[in-house]
C-alpha cells in the first residue's frame, strides 16, 4: 500500500523531536451493501475509506494524527502533528529499518464480496423477503440486508515491524415485524463470518428468513416479562454476550490499570464457579472477531482468561504490554485509521461443560429461558451489567412454556460468575457483534453452551 | 499561554460547495444527482495523573453521492475529496442504480422557498486557541476532580475535545448550500471505593468553544453524581413514581422522536402511525423540534438535504401533531419535508430530530421531588439500546438513582430495572417542570414525574 522507504522516512520524521516509539497504521476499507425494506430493494451502496493513523509514544504520553492523504507529503505532515505531544527534546536522527513479518490469516476467502454480481445480491434479498412474508400472515414488514467488507491494513513501527492483513467479512440479516391484536413485535436473525460470499453457500435463506419471522410472530402472544430475581437459563450461542459483559470488559488491562475494574489485582484468585473456563481467541477461523494480526501488528492468539474458575490473565495492548515488559496478547484493536488502538476482545467464549441441554432445563423448577440475547453494556467499575432478552420463555416445572416480552436482564459480574450452577455440552458461537468502547466499534464474536445462573434480575412488569 | 501569530484557517465552505456543485452538475439527462460533502478537524486531549495520556490532532473529509433515475437510487461514498476518488464514487453510484427497484417517491429535495435562519454556530476560537491551552484544560479538570473530595480514588478519563465541522450539499434540482459549526466539551469520569467494589460517575460541560465550557460545571457534576452512589443497595421490587431529571428526560424524548420519524411511520414500524390528532401523551406534554432555536447545541440553519430547518410541532397538549420528514418520507406521506434529514457522508439521508424541547410547566426537580410520596429519582439509565424497542414500545432499562419517600431522598439504589412501555410513559406524565436544561445532544430536557412504573430489584 505504501513503499517501505516512505514508511521508514515517515517513522523517522515522527521521532525527530523525541519520542520512544512511532507507528504508522494504514487502512484501505471497501464496503458494499444492499438493503431491501418495505418490499423493495431500496438501494445498493458502496464506499471506500482509506487513510493512515500515526502515533508517537513518549513515556506515558501518546501523540496521534490521522490523514486521508496517503502521499509522502500527507504522511510526513501527519507524522509531525503526531509528534506534537512528544516535543520534550531528545530526538535527533534515528534510522528505521523495517523487516516484513507476515502472518497467515486464519480464514481463507473464496469469493470476494466485491466480485459478486450485484444482481445476485438482489436475488438473495428478494428471496428472504418472500420467505419471511410467506411464513405467516401476521408479518407486516420485512427488512433484509447483505453486506461485505474488505479491510486491508498495514502496520509499520519504529521497532522495525512491517506487517499487514487482508480481512474480508460478510454479513446477512433479516428483520421482521409482526402485527396482531396486541400491537407490533419484532424478530431478527443475523449471521456474519470473516469469510467471503461463500457464506451464502452455508445458509438456507428461506429457513433463515422464516426464523426471523417466527420470532416476531411468537412474541405477539408473549406475556409481560416477570419482575424480580429468578433462575435464568442462557441458551447456547448468543449467551456468550453474557461473558463479554459480565467479565470480558473487566479483564481489559487498560481498565484494570485505571482501577476501573472489579477484577483488578485478582489474578490467581477464584473469581467464578469452578465450572467456568473463559477464552478470548482471535485465531478462531472464520469467526466474526478473527484476524491474522491485531491493529498493532501482533499476531492473534488464544488467551485463557479464566481457567476452572481461577483468573489467569488479562487482555493486553502494546502500551500495557510494554509497560510491564511482557508479551503481546493480540488484543490491540481500533475501529479505523482515525482511532487510537486500545485493549479489545476478539472472540470471547465459555468452554463446554458436561451436562446436557435438556437436563439444564429439566433441573430448573421456575425461571426464565433466554434463547437469544441482544446487546448489553457493563459498568466495569462496579461490575453491574445489563443485556437485552430478544427471545425468552418462562420455565415452569422444568419445562419451557410461554414466550415473554422483551426486556432487560441485569446482574453483577463477579456475583453472576459465581452463581453459574451448571454448564451443558452444546457449545455454539453466537451471531456477529459490534462491541463499543469509548466510542469505537469493532467486530467481535462470542459463544457459550447452555448454562444456568442461580439468579439474575429480570426487568419486567409482572 | 501564547497566542499564535495567525489563527489557523478554518474549513473553506465555498470550496466544499464548489466541489458539491461540480458533482451535481454532472447529472445526465433524466438523472438527479446530489453530492453531500463534509470536512472536519478536531483536537482531543486525554489527561491522566497530571500528564497528557493522548493528544490527537486530525482532519477528515468525505463525500456521499446519490444518483436517481427512473425512480431508482444508487449511492456511493468515499472518505476523500481527491478528484479521482470522487469520480470513482460517482461512477459507482451510477453502477449501483439499476439494481435498486423503482420507488415512486424517490427523488432529491427541491428548493421550497423557506429562508434559512441565521445562526451563530461557529467560533473562530476553536481554531485560534493554542493546543497548550486545550491540554491545560484536560489536566486541570483531572486535578480538580482528584482534589475535590478525599473519597475520590481516581479518575478514569479527563478529556478536552473541540472540533470544527463543515458541510455542503448541492443537487441537480437547484440546491446549493453549506455551513460550518464548532463544538467543544470537557468530560470526566471519577472513581470512588464502595465496600469491595467501586462506583464511577461522569460529568461534562459543552459549548461551542473553549471559553463556553466550564471545568467547574463538569467537575461538580461528576463529584455530585459519584458521591451520591456510594452505599447504593438493591431495592425491593415496587411500583413507583419515576422522577426523570432533565438530562434523562432528554434521553427518553430522543427515543420517542425516533418513533415519530416519517420513514418508520410509513413502513408500519411505529406505534404512532395513523394516530395524528389523537391523544398519545399527557395533556401536560407539548413537544417541538426546533433547530432554529439558538439555545440548542443542535441548532443548524440547514438539514442534510440542504433545506432550511424549521420549527416542527410534534405533540400539542398530548395530541399528536405530525411526524418528522425528509424529502422522501414527505413525498410518500403527501406532505412537505420538515427538513429533518440527517446523515453522514457514508449513509443516505435518514430522519432525526435536532433540537427537541418540552414546553415548560411549573416547578423544578427539587419542588417536584418534594411532592413524591414513593418514587425513584433516576440518575442514569442503562441498556437502552437493548431494552427499549421502538417498534413495540416495550421499555425495560437498568436504573441507578435514589429512592424517594415522603418527598425526601432516601437510600441510593443500584442493580434495579424500570419497566413500562413508551406509550404508557407518555400518557402517564403527571407533572412537567419549568427547569429547561439544554443537553449536549441538542435536546432541552425538563423534570418529569411519571407514576406507575415497575421497579424490579429484590
Amino acid at each position: 500500500m505504501i513503499e517501505e522507504p516512505t514508511l521508514e522516512r515517515v517513522l523517522a520524521r515522527a521521532l525527530r523531536t523525541g519520542g520512544e516509539f512511532a507507528e504508522v497504521f494504514v487502512e484501505d476499507k471497501q464496503n458494499g451493501s444492499a438493503t431491501l425494506d418495505d418490499g423493495r430493494v431500496e438501494q445498493l451502496s458502496s464506499g471506500r475509506d482509506r487513510g493512515a493513523g500515526i502515533r508517537v509514544v513518549v513515556g506515558d504520553t501518546t501523540g496521534f494524527a490521522h490523514t486521508a492523504d496517503l502521499s509522502e507529503h500527507g504522511l510526513l505532515t501527519a507524522a509531525e502533528a503526531a509528534s506534537a505531544a512528544a516535543r520534550q527534546g531528545g530526538g535527533g536522527v534515528r534510522e528505521i529499518a523495517l523487516t516484513r513479518r507476515d502472518v497467515a490469516n486464519p480464514s481463507p476467502v473464496s469469493v470476494l464480496p466485491d466480485d459478486v454480481p450485484k444482481a445476485d445480491k438482489v436475488a438473495i434479498l428478494r428471496r428472504a423477503d418472500e420467505a419471511a412474508r410467506a411464513f405467516a400472515r401476521e408479518i407486516s414488514q420485512v427488512t433484509a440486508s447483505v453486506a461485505g467488507s474488505r479491510r486491508r491494513i498495514l502496520v509499520a513501527n519504529s521497532d522495525g515491524l512491517l506487517t499487514g492483513d487482508d480481512q474480508v467479512r460478510t454479513l446477512f440479516s433479516v428483520s421482521a415485524v409482526a402485527t396482531g391484536d396486541t400491537g407490533m413485535q419484532t424478530g431478527r436473525k443475523s449471521t456474519g463470518l470473516t469469510i467471503g460470499w461463500e457464506l451464502f453457500d452455508r445458509i438456507d435463506i428461506d429457513e433463515f428468513a422464516a426464523e426471523a419471522a417466527q420470532m416476531a410472530v411468537t412474541k405477539l402472544r408473549a406475556r409481560p416479562a416477570p419482575s424480580g430475581q429468578l433462575p435464568v437459563v442462557i441458551g447456547a450461542g448468543s449467551g456468550g454476550v453474557l461473558f463479554h459483559e459480565a467479565c470480558g470488559h473487566g479483564l481489559e488491562k487498560d481498565l484494570v490499570d485505571k482501577g476501573a475494574s472489579v477484577y483488578a489485582g485478582r489474578v490467581g484468585e477464584l473469581v467464578a464457579s469452578p465450572l467456568v473456563t473463559l477464552v478470548d481467541d482471535g485465531t478462531i477461523a472464520e469467526e466474526w472477531g478473527a484476524s491474522a494480526i491485531d491493529d498493532e501488528g501482533a499476531p492473534g492468539q488464544r488467551n485463557v482468561l479464566i481457567q476452572d474458575g481461577v483468573l489467569t490473565d488479562y487482555m493486553w495492548d502494546f502500551l500495557r504490554s510494554r509497560k510491564e515488559g511482557r508479551a503481546l496478547s493480540g488484543n490491540g484493536r481500533r475501529q479505523s485509521y482515525k482511532h487510537l488502538p486500545m485493549v479489545r476482545m476478539t472472540n470471547t467464549f465459555l468452554e463446554n461443560g458436561t451436562a446436557s441441554h435438556d437436563d439444564v432445563i429439566a433441573g430448573t423448577d421456575h425461571g426464565v429461558y433466554v434463547a437469544k440475547l441482544g446487546g448489553g453494556q457493563v459498568n466495569t467499575a462496579s461490575g453491574d451489567f445489563v443485556f437485552g432478552m430478544q427471545e425468552a420463555y418462562l420455565i415452569e416445572d422444568g419445562e419451557i412454556t410461554e414466550p415473554i416480552r422483551e426486556g432487560n436482564l441485569i446482574g453483577n459480574g463477579p456475583q453472576c460468575l459465581q452463581d453459574i450452577e451448571v454448564i451443558a455440552d452444546d457449545f455454539a458461537f453466537g451471531g456477529p457483534g459490534t462491541c463499543g468502547k469509548d466510542g469505537q466499534g469493532v467486530p467481535v464474536g462470542d459463544g457459550c453452551p447452555t448454562l444456568r445462573v442461580a439468579q439474575l434480575t429480570i426487568g419486567g412488569t409482572s | 499561554m501564547s497566542a499564535p501569530a495567525e489563527p489557523r484557517a478554518g474549513t473553506d465552505v465555498e470550496a466544499l460547495r464548489a466541489l458539491a456543485d461540480r458533482v451535481a452538475s454532472q447529472a445526465e439527462p433524466g438523472e438527479q444527482v446530489e453530492a453531500y460533502v463534509s470536512q472536519g478537524t478536531n483536537t482531543s486531549v486525554d489527561a491522566y495523573q497530571g500528564e497528557i495520556e493522548s493528544l490527537t490532532q486530525a482532519g477528515s473529509a468525505g463525500i456521499g453521492i446519490r444518483v436517481i433515475k427512473d425512480g431508482r437510487t444508487g449511492f456511493a461514498y468515499a472518505g476523500s475529496h481527491d478528484d479521482d476518488i470522487v469520480a470513482e464514487a460517482l461512477t459507482e453510484a451510477r453502477d449501483n442504480l439499476p439494481f435498486a427497484e423503482p420507488d415512486e417517491w424517490a427523488g432529491l429535495a427541491e428548493p421550497d422557498g423557506v429562508a434559512a435562519t441565521s445562526l451563530d454556530v461557529h467560533r473562530e476560537a476553536v481554531l485560534a486557541t493554542p493546543v497548550e491551552d486545550k491540554v491545560a484544560m484536560a489536566i486541570e479538570l483531572e486535578r480538580m476532580v482528584r482534589a475535590a473530595d478525599p473519597r475520590v480514588r481516581g479518575v478514569r478519563a479527563a478529556t478536552y475535545t473541540d472540533a470544527e465541522g463543515a458541510f455542503a450539499v448541492a443537487t441537480s434540482t437547484g440546491i446549493s448550500v453549506g455551513g460550518r459549526s464548532t463544538i467543544a466539551y470537557v468530560s470526566v469520569s471519577a472513581l470512588a471505593d464502595d465496600g469491595d467494589a467501586s462506583v464511577i460517575a461522569g460529568g461534562m460541560s459543552v459549548g461551542r468553544a473553549i471559553d463556553e465550557v466550564s471545568l467547574d460545571e463538569a467537575a461538580d457534576d461528576a463529584i455530585t453524581r459519584l458521591l451520591a452512589k456510594i452505599g447504593s443497595v438493591k431495592p425491593e421490587s415496587a411500583v413507583v413514581t419515576l422522577i426523570l431529571e432533565p438530562r434523562l428526560t432528554a434521553t427518553v424524548l430522543g427515543i420517542v422522536s425516533g418513533m415519530l420519524g416519517g420513514e418508520a411511520v410509513a413502513k408500519g414500524r411505529s406505534p404512532f402511525a395513523k394516530r395524528v390528532g389523537e391523544q398519545v401523551g399527557s395533556p401536560l406534554l407539548t413537544i417541538v423540534d426546533d433547530p432554529t432555536n439558538p439555545d440548542s447545541l443542535g441548532a443548524e440553519p440547514y438539514d442534510d438535504e440542504g433545506l432550511a430547518t424549521r420549527r416542527v410541532p410534534l405533540l400539542h397538549q398530548g395530541v399528536l401533531q405530525g411526524f418528522l420528514h425528509n424529502s422522501h418520507s414527505a413525498r410518500r406521506a403527501g406532505t412537505a419535508s420538515t427538513a429533518s434529514a440527517a446523515r453522514s457522508y457514508s449513509s443516505r439521508p435518514g430522519i432525526s430530530a435536532r433540537a427537541l424541547t418540552v414546553e415548560p410547566g411549573e416547578g423544578d426537580l427539587e419542588s417536584l421531588l418534594a411532592t413524591v410520596d414513593d418514587g425513584v429519582l433516576a440518575s442514569s439509565l442503562g441498556g437502552i439500546h437493548s431494552g427499549v424497542n421502538p417498534v413495540s414500545g416495550d421499555f425495560s432499562v437498568s436504573v441507578e438513582g435514589v429512592r424517594v419517600r415522603g418527598g425526601e431522598r432516601a437510600e441510593p439504589i443500584k442493580e434495579a430495572t424500570l419497566a413500562s412501555t413508551l406509550q404508557r410513559l407518555l400518557l402517564d406524565v403527571s407533572h412537567v417542570g419549568a427547569d429547561v436544561e439544554w443537553q449536549p445532544g441538542g435536546t432541552g430536557g425538563v423534570t418529569l414525574l411519571i407514576p406507575g412504573v415497575s421497579l424490579s430489584g429484590r
